[in-house]
């Protein structure tokens, strides 16, 4: 797998699930939530586009780029969205947050400057049961009007194929 | 050290309320490691040589087990242990996180030869892997003798209903009425006046029932434990809790091992709005710890969470009210029947809430009853869960103000205004009806509810909206709306302390007990105390809920932290603030009085020192000591925010489809400390509360088997679902809160079910006496009302 830019080769148990196999090895801000592709919390990005690591088995991704929410900022160097959502106020207990962070990422490198709507269609996928999403749509709003976004060091492959 | 705290200095920003960090919308202080995935949830602990716990439900209703075997599961390799009925102490206790003694029943044991709902424990593997565990949990053989279940709770106490607890020695240790061999779990009668002569002497009387239904927490975070021994031998329990403090306790008492042996971290936490107020799985996985010496960790599925963890009270309540043509309400009356389900986890504490935060709402009223029995059923656990008994309470109060309103011909505002709780007043309620015992007498300090009405009516457009039936098409709209009140804290029952000391760059650690689940407290407490210090939030450092390393506070619930915990914090920083006046007094040779204290820094006539100086003296040059101090907080007041909340909905009148299309929701919790963390809290609380009213729903079949436990089948709003939402806060000032602040968390889930009920009324014509209200209800209704 390419994880985060970094090639990488792990051992994985049949039937093991991206998000079972990213959490054994040390990426831990990808989050169990439901198990079953509801709530977006384990959001992990293949090849760009956002997917649900508990509904991927990794043995049906090897050789793909995988970006985790470890791959986007750090705490030195947060990504705009990152940045944003924390002075929006959109991160309570954060358990969601890394998950919408990477679907917030996917969009603008997709669309840099999406409507309101576009916005919370990007992000439904995601439940959040803290903040009632108003915050995390401005966050991502006011990230969306930077100017310094996509940072080149943040960048995330860009999908394939697009729709 | 004593005459240095006996300086009488009073912190001079109280008077002026000239602010320069409460008040300010500050960055939460973990927000950054939450966003980039640094920061650590129980789960994201790895200790190594860690085992796996997996648990085994029972698949009944109401049984008893006639025969466990496990010899299969435990020759499967990698099996360690496996506990049950047979091989735990049976020691009973409640689960519920609260004070001690707590006011719920001592009903529960850690396994039970009877299971009383479908997810009760059978029994617990621990393994080598999940995999493993849960292998095991599968080859372990019960046979049942399947007992007739009871799953209508309004059948709870006929003759013929089966008893879930016949056995004997269970109950409360502060001796509350108690009748498990009716099935009766809590049993609560308060009279103010006469209520059948205030009904008497009123123009108009009225009565109807409602009822509110189940609602999962969704915590996104599901609940978790990890459990090992230190290099000491002592038990560490990492846990999702809210309760740090009453978890160590409530192991202590189950795993038969001192306070002193247990240490429970708080790490951060996905989430908890109650449901992790409960004590369920750190003893499991503590046992585990204790019986094998290997650190075991235990992860609830999402399934898991639904079936066996804990949820909302369902209540039946039938509202009387008496009630003059000028709209003074004379008489009321709450009947409240609340179903606790297996267990009476909160079971007197949240019936007692349902009247307690909503009947002196209208306080003139000289005749008022709360009559309310809570019954045990064969169906899920219910807990504590935001709003805790009050959001049941309005459910019902609220729509009845709606119908008196509409009776009268008056305007609904209007009757709020003329019977509403002010400033300055107080309600026979609030000493009569306590949390397990009586309550406190206490005058209304502050109430911005009057703001909160017209603001918020001015923002749904209250005049050009309501009675319209704004047509179009087949879509209809209506606006409705309701008034609440909460508390803050628990009076002469909540404490929580907190610890500060100095370091040398002029930095504070804090230390407190309180619990951040999410909420934002860490960074509000911090703001608390660098407000009193003249610092900014940077120089506070702040840790919380260790219960080693944390003085004592009774965690995350009650809308208490800010409040409570808030205040200890303020009183502690008071006392450093003294500390350092003095220590600069000693330096400068300067009387304390002629000294004023600015961004880190102590002015003299003459001259400045820095908070570095005057720590670098205090650490290393003369009469050193540690600039340091602890503090504690309890309240004799539970001073309530006050909120007017405004819904606008749309009735597709063909399909019975439901859509909210504006909510405003105006609030009063005195002064608010962070803006932000404030409109949070009510957004989240609002959006929470619009979901369990229109598409929340726990579904079960004939056997009491929950038959949606998945965010797919339990649909919890999202982005897409969101109506235009609007906060208000109306500032007010609460004399006895920490710089004027009252809470806010838990009174926002309150309004949207009497509010959308109202509204949907106003469009369509049509009462909903129970939740939720889905598109099928409605077209079903709208069908009935053409006939």
């Amino acid at each position: 797998l390419v994880i985060n830019q970094t090639k990488k080769s792990l051992e994985i148990q049949p039937g093991e699930t991206l998000l079972e196999t990213l959490r054994a090895n040390g990426y831990t801000g990808v989050k169990y939530g439901c198990g079953s592709g509801d709530c977006g919390a384990c959001m992990v990005l293949l090849n760009g586009e956002p997917v649900n690591s508990c509904q991927v088995l990794t043995a049906s991704v090897v050789g793909e780029s995988i970006t985790t929410i470890e791959g986007v900022g750090t705490m030195d160097k947060p990504h705009p969205v990152q940045e944003e959502l924390v002075k929006a106020g959109a991160v309570q207990c954060g358990y969601c947050t890394p998950g919408i962070v990477l679907s917030a990422v996917a969009l603008l490198n997709r669309n840099p400057h999406p409507t309101d709507e576009e916005i919370k269609m990007a992000i439904d996928s995601h439940l959040c049961r803290c903040t009632g999403y108003v915050k995390i749509i401005e966050g991502i709003r006011n990230a969306s009007e930077r100017t310094d976004i996509p940072g080149s060091e943040f960048k995330v492959p860009r999908a394939k194929h697009r729709k | 050290m004593s005459k240095k705290e006996s300086i009488k200095t009073r912190n001079p920003k109280l008077e002026t309320r000239n602010f320069s960090t409460v008040g300010v919308s500050v960055n939460k202080i973990d927000a950054l490691s939450l966003s980039t995935g640094r920061a650590q949830f129980t789960d994201d602990f790895s200790v190594p040589n860690t085992a796996h716990i997996k648990l085994l439900y029972s698949p009944h209703a109401h049984a008893k087990i006639i025969s466990f075997d496990a010899s299969d599961a435990l020759k499967i390799p990698g099996v360690i242990d496996i506990i049950h009925h047979g091989n735990v102490p049976a020691i009973l206790h409640t689960t519920a996180g609260q004070g001690y003694p707590e006011p719920s029943p001592y009903d529960t044991l850690m396994f039970d030869s009877t299971m009383r709902f479908v997810g009760d424990r059978v029994a617990a593997v621990l393994a080598e892997t999940p995999e493993i565990a849960e292998a095991a949990v599968s080859r372990i053989k019960v046979e049942y003798e399947i007992l007739p279940a009871l799953l209508d709770f309004e059948k709870a106490t006929d003759d013929d209903a089966p008893i879930i607890h016949p056995e004997k020695g269970k109950g409360y240790l502060i001796g509350a009425p108690y009748f498990p061999e009716k099935n009766i779990a809590a049993k609560i009668l308060i009279d103010v006046g006469n209520l059948e002569q205030g009904l008497k002497e009123s123009d108009l009387t009225f009565s109807e029932t409602f009822y509110s239904h189940y609602g999962s927490h969704s915590a996104l975070e599901p609940h978790a434990a990890l459990s090992y021994l230190d290099e000491r031998n002592r038990l560490v329990i990492v846990s999702t809790t809210q309760v740090p403090f009453h978890a160590r306790r409530i192991c202590s008492h189950l795993l038969q091992i001192p306070i002193r042996q247990i240490r429970v971290i708080k790490p951060r936490i996905g989430g908890g709005f109650g449901a992790k107020q409960e004590v369920f799985l750190d003893y499991i996985a503590g046992i585990f710890t204790l019986r094998t010496g290997r650190p075991a960790k235990i992860v609830l599925t999402r399934e898991e969470v639904f079936i066996s963890s804990r949820t909302r009270h369902p209540m039946r309540v039938t509202v009387q009210a008496g009630v003059q043509k000028d709209g003074t309400i004379h008489a009321i009356a709450l009947n409240a029947l609340m179903n606790t389900g297996a267990y009476g986890a909160h079971a007197l504490t949240v019936l007692s809430n349902a009247g307690s935060k909503v009947l002196p709402l209208v306080n003139k009223a000289p005749h008022q009853r709360f009559n309310g029995i809570t019954v045990y059923t064969n169906l899920p656990v219910a807990g504590a869960y935001r709003g805790y008994g009050a959001t049941q309470g309005y459910f019902p109060f609220g729509q009845m103000m709606d119908i008196i309103a509409r009776k009268l011909g008056i305007d609904v505002l209007d009757l709020y205004r003329k019977n509403a709780i002010r400033k300055g007043e107080t309600s026979p309620i609030f000493q009569k009806l306590g949390e397990g015992k009586e309550g406190v007498e206490q005058i209304i300090e502050s109430c911005g509810l009057d703001e909160c009405i017209d603001r918020g009516a001015q923002e749904i457009g209250w005049k050009d909206k309501r009675n319209k039936k704004i047509r179009n098409g087949a879509k209809v709209r209506g606006v409705g709306m309701a008034c609440m009140m909460q508390g803050s804290s628990i009076p002469r029952v909540d404490m929580g302390a907190a610890y500060i000391k100095m370091n040398e760059d002029g930095s504070f650690n804090l230390q407190i007990g309180a619990t951040d689940i999410g909420t934002g407290s860490d960074t509000i407490l911090g703001q608390i105390a660098a407000e009193t210090l003249c610092v900014g939030i940077d120089d506070m450092l702040v840790t919380s809920s260790d219960t080693d390393f944390t003085p004592f506070d009774v965690g995350a619930y009650a809308s208490s932290t800010t409040y409570l915990s808030g205040e200890a914090v303020r009183k502690c920083a008071v006392k450093i603030n003294l500390q350092i006046l003095s220590v600069a007094a000693e330096m400068s040779r300067m009387p304390v009085e002629s000294l004023t204290m600015k961004e880190k820094k102590v002015f003299y006539p003459g001259g400045e020192l820095s908070f570095q100086d005057i720590c670098h003296y205090a650490m290393y040059t003369a009469n050193q000591f540690q600039i340091q101090a602890s503090e504690s907080h309890f309240t004799t007041a539970s001073p309530p925010p006050f909120a007017a909340h405004f819904a606008e909905v749309e009735i597709d009148t063909e399909t019975g489809d439901i859509r909210v299309v504006k909510y405003v929701a105006a609030v009063d919790c005195g002064q608010p400390i962070n803006p932000k963390l404030v409109e949070g809290q009510i957004e989240g609380a609002v959006v929470n509360g619009i979901s369990w009213a229109l598409t929340e729903e726990f579904l079960f079949n004939e056997k009491g088997k929950l038959t949606n436990p998945n965010f797919g089948r339990y649909k919890i709003f999202t982005a897409a679902d969101l109506p235009d939402i609007k906060t208000i806060v109306v500032p007010t000032w609460e004399p006895t809160g920490p710089y004027g602040a009252k809470s806010v968390a838990e009174i926002g889930i309150n309004g949207p079910a009497p509010a959308i009920a109202n509204a949907i009324f106003d469009a369509i014509g049509v009462r909903f006496h129970s939740l939720p209200f889905t598109a099928e209800k409605i077209f079903q209704a709208l069908k009935k009302s053409e006939r």
